[in-house]
């Protein structure tokens, strides 16, 4: 049955994917009259050359843990889980509300407040669609492409409207209460004597780090996480086994959603200290490319993280230093998506086939037994 | 509000609803044979852009037209390539054209003009002028049929009319030809029409350089008929504004005019009042922007008429072996 051995199928296929997608970036950043190797070299240094690189790369790498946990989870239910921009949208809105509604003493009594309000409006945001889908047979991925539409228009109609500070022109809230503001990794850093440039890298990485832990707990090691499982692998023998697929459905969503929405406890509360009219910044489809490349493994969601912090970071630095514009990080991004999601085939295929041949061929020297 | 600014207002939508129109039939041909397509915004972005840019650099925007045209095919062979011939994920390869079009636009955008990701505006024969229907002149001044005739009907330009052609003409080539039969069957039950001795590729292939071909009628007029050259990601999710129509017209030709002319409307009317009072109520334009999508919504959810669509839709087909 095994047609490749395991290690082919969740490294080599996926390191090929992205070789490619590499190789064919380079091309692009050839065809603009720039040279891709001082390219790469310029994206590496600038991504993990020194700790305000890392800052910035950790604190990009910590908004996708989130939202890349998001679409993994969906992905484990077989659900596409797309609307992660909205649900982040509306979790900014959760932890821009709680961390507004009371003058905070301290951030870590404003954490755990901030971080349960992004869950439930994330999660609220995602129960829509998956009640939709669950109850009415809607196809989860238009519901929640819509709703991402719906979720910025709401926020624009909040932020102009209700939540804007009184004679004020610029469409967002007032700055958060200074009892907010989450410790970055420069104070943390300086607690134990050792210094770290100014960056926006903050505690939210370590809940990163957690909320990665307790999704591989939740699907390996409990029931739930095997019944969303089996649901993804065959809904009819999912039912079958008297596994509740509307309950499944709607379970997936609400932890997604709330994964999605926990990213603004990084972005809002972590770096920008109110709430802004885009305060997502395509991250949750950034997710998404991250879901595909980690194969929808805590583990590998927190490396392709890493990496699409580092390209953010380093992609950046490029603009900064040569004349490719930042959108080369959505070209690669879109490179990875389709040469790690919708080409798969492409290289799974011939390399199925070699190592077939390849296991077939020291057979006919051996005796039979 | 007086007759005067009524006319305008439909005018308006007519023109807002040309390139939702135009989207929304090449997903229709896509989704009917069986390839779901979330990257109509992607080819239509592309269009934009290699539209524009070759009309601006050629001066003529029939050129820019056919290189828009060209460009979106070649988009929509990638979903081909990715999602028939490889049997990938067709969502996720329409997620990957939107990022690429988003991308690569800006990215060439800035090494052919270096005017930060947008072309130079287009004037004279870069862009489609209005088209002067006979009479229209001499009738502007007459009472009511006045103004419908000489702003609503005349004086559109080219592609509106095309637009609006398409949609008899797609209905013609999906129900009342052996074409369109196959392509219908071909997103129902696709085995079946391999049995036919019918190949599943090639009907699949049509139809997404159909899709194809639409979507770049439909960013060309948007860059070169509605505007007047190619800014970053000015589809501003068009694409998927058309896609919500075509599940909104369940996926039918005759009811996605009618669908793309209600988005079309509400979208000039919200550009063109700040605030819309309906029976005393005061209506945000942020909800007028959000109601396409609400709509479709509710639609999906089956309360108004369950849309349902092609059986085989997203699912790439395996021939027996």
């Amino acid at each position: 049955m095994d047609k490749m051995p395991k290690w082919a199928d969740i490294a080599l296929v996926p390191l090929i994917n992205l070789l490619l997608a590499l190789i064919v970036s380079g091309l692009v950043v050839l065809s603009i009259g720039e040279d891709p190797v001082e390219a790469m070299q310029i994206m590496v240094r600038g991504a993990v050359g020194s700790t305000y690189g890392w800052g910035y790369t950790l604190f990009y790498a910590t908004n996708f843990i989130f939202t890349g946990l998001a679409v993994a989870v969906a992905f484990h239910a077989r659900l596409f889980n797309i609307g992660g921009e909205g649900q982040a949208q509306l979790g900014a809105l959760g932890v821009g509300l709680v961390c507004l509604a009371l003058p905070w003493p301290h951030w870590i009594l404003a954490l755990p407040f901030a971080i349960l309000g992004g869950a439930l409006f994330g999660a609220a945001w995602a129960s829509i669609p998956a009640y939709l889908q669950a109850r009415r047979g809607s196809h989860i991925v238009i519901t929640t492409i819509m709703f991402n539409f719906i979720a910025s228009a709401l926020l624009v109609y909040l932020l102009v409207g209700p939540l804007k500070v009184p004679g004020s022109m610029a469409p967002e809230t007032a700055r958060f209460p200074e009892g907010t503001f989450l410790p970055t990794a420069r104070e943390v850093f300086g607690w134990v004597g050792l210094t770290f440039a100014r960056t926006p890298l903050n505690v939210s990485f370590v809940v990163g780090l957690i909320a990665a832990f307790g999704v591989w707990l939740l699907m390996w090691r409990t029931r739930l996480g095997y019944e969303i499982r089996a649901f993804g692998h065959s809904e009819s023998a999912a039912v079958y086994a008297g596994i509740n697929p509307f309950r499944i459905t709607m379970i997936t969503m609400l932890i997604s959603g709330g994964l999605a929405g926990l990213m603004a406890v990084n972005a809002v509360m972590g770096e920008q200290q109110r709430l802004l009219q885009d305060n997502v910044l395509g991250a949750g489809f950034v997710g998404i490319a991250v879901a595909l490349m980690g194969r929808s493994h805590p583990v590998g969601v927190l490396l392709a993280a890493v990496l699409f912090g580092a390209l953010y970071q380093g992609g950046a630095e490029l603009e900064f230093e040569t004349s490719v514009p930042r959108e080369m990080i959505v070209v690669i991004q879109a490179l990875v998506i389709l040469f790690t999601g919708a080409l798969d085939g492409m290289v799974r295929g011939p390399l199925e086939k070699a190592f077939l041949r390849f296991r077939k061929q020291p057979k006919p020297g051996v005796p039979a037994e | 509000m007086d007759f005067v600014t009524i006319v305008q207002i439909l005018d308006s939508t007519v023109r807002l609803a040309t390139p939702l129109l135009l989207a929304c039939l090449a997903g229709l041909f896509s989704e009917r044979a069986g390839v779901f397509d979330i990257g109509l915004e992607g080819k239509m972005l592309v269009s934009a852009f290699f539209s524009a840019a070759v009309a601006f650099m050629t001066g003529s925007v029939w050129l820019g037209l056919m290189a828009g045209i060209a460009a979106s095919i070649v988009f929509a062979l990638i979903h081909g390539l990715a999602s028939i011939t490889f049997r990938g994920d067709q969502l996720i390869s329409g997620v990957a054209i939107n990022f690429l079009a988003s991308g690569m636009t800006v990215l060439i955008a800035q090494d052919w003009f270096s005017q930060g990701g947008r072309t130079p505006s287009l004037s004279g024969d870069a862009r489609f002028g209005p088209l002067e229907w006979p009479g229209a002149d001499a009738l502007r001044d007459s009472a009511v049929v006045g103004p419908i005739y000489s702003d609503l009907v005349s004086g559109h330009t080219v592609l509106v009319y095309v637009a609006l052609l398409m949609v008899p003409l797609s209905w013609y080539v999906l129900f009342r030809t052996r074409f369109g039969l196959r392509l219908r069957a071909v997103g129902e039950n696709p085995g079946a029409v391999d049995t036919a001795g019918v190949s599943v590729v090639r009907l699949r292939y049509t139809a997404v350089i159909i899709c194809g071909f639409l979507c770049g009628l439909a960013g060309a007029y948007l860059a070169t008929g509605l505007a007047a050259g190619f800014v970053k990601d000015m589809t501003a999710g068009r694409g998927f504004i058309a896609l919500a129509a075509l599940i909104f017209a369940k996926w039918r030709p005759w009811y996605a005019l009618g669908a793309c002319l209600l988005f079309g409307l509400l979208e000039a009317v919200g550009n063109r009042f700040q605030n819309v009072e309906v029976i005393g109520i005061n209506v945000p334009t942020q909800l007028m922007q959000a109601l396409p999508y609400i709509l479709t919504v509710v639609i999906l959810a089956g309360f108004v008429g369950k849309a349902i669509p092609p059986r085989a839709g997203g699912a790439p087909y395996v021939k027996e072996r």
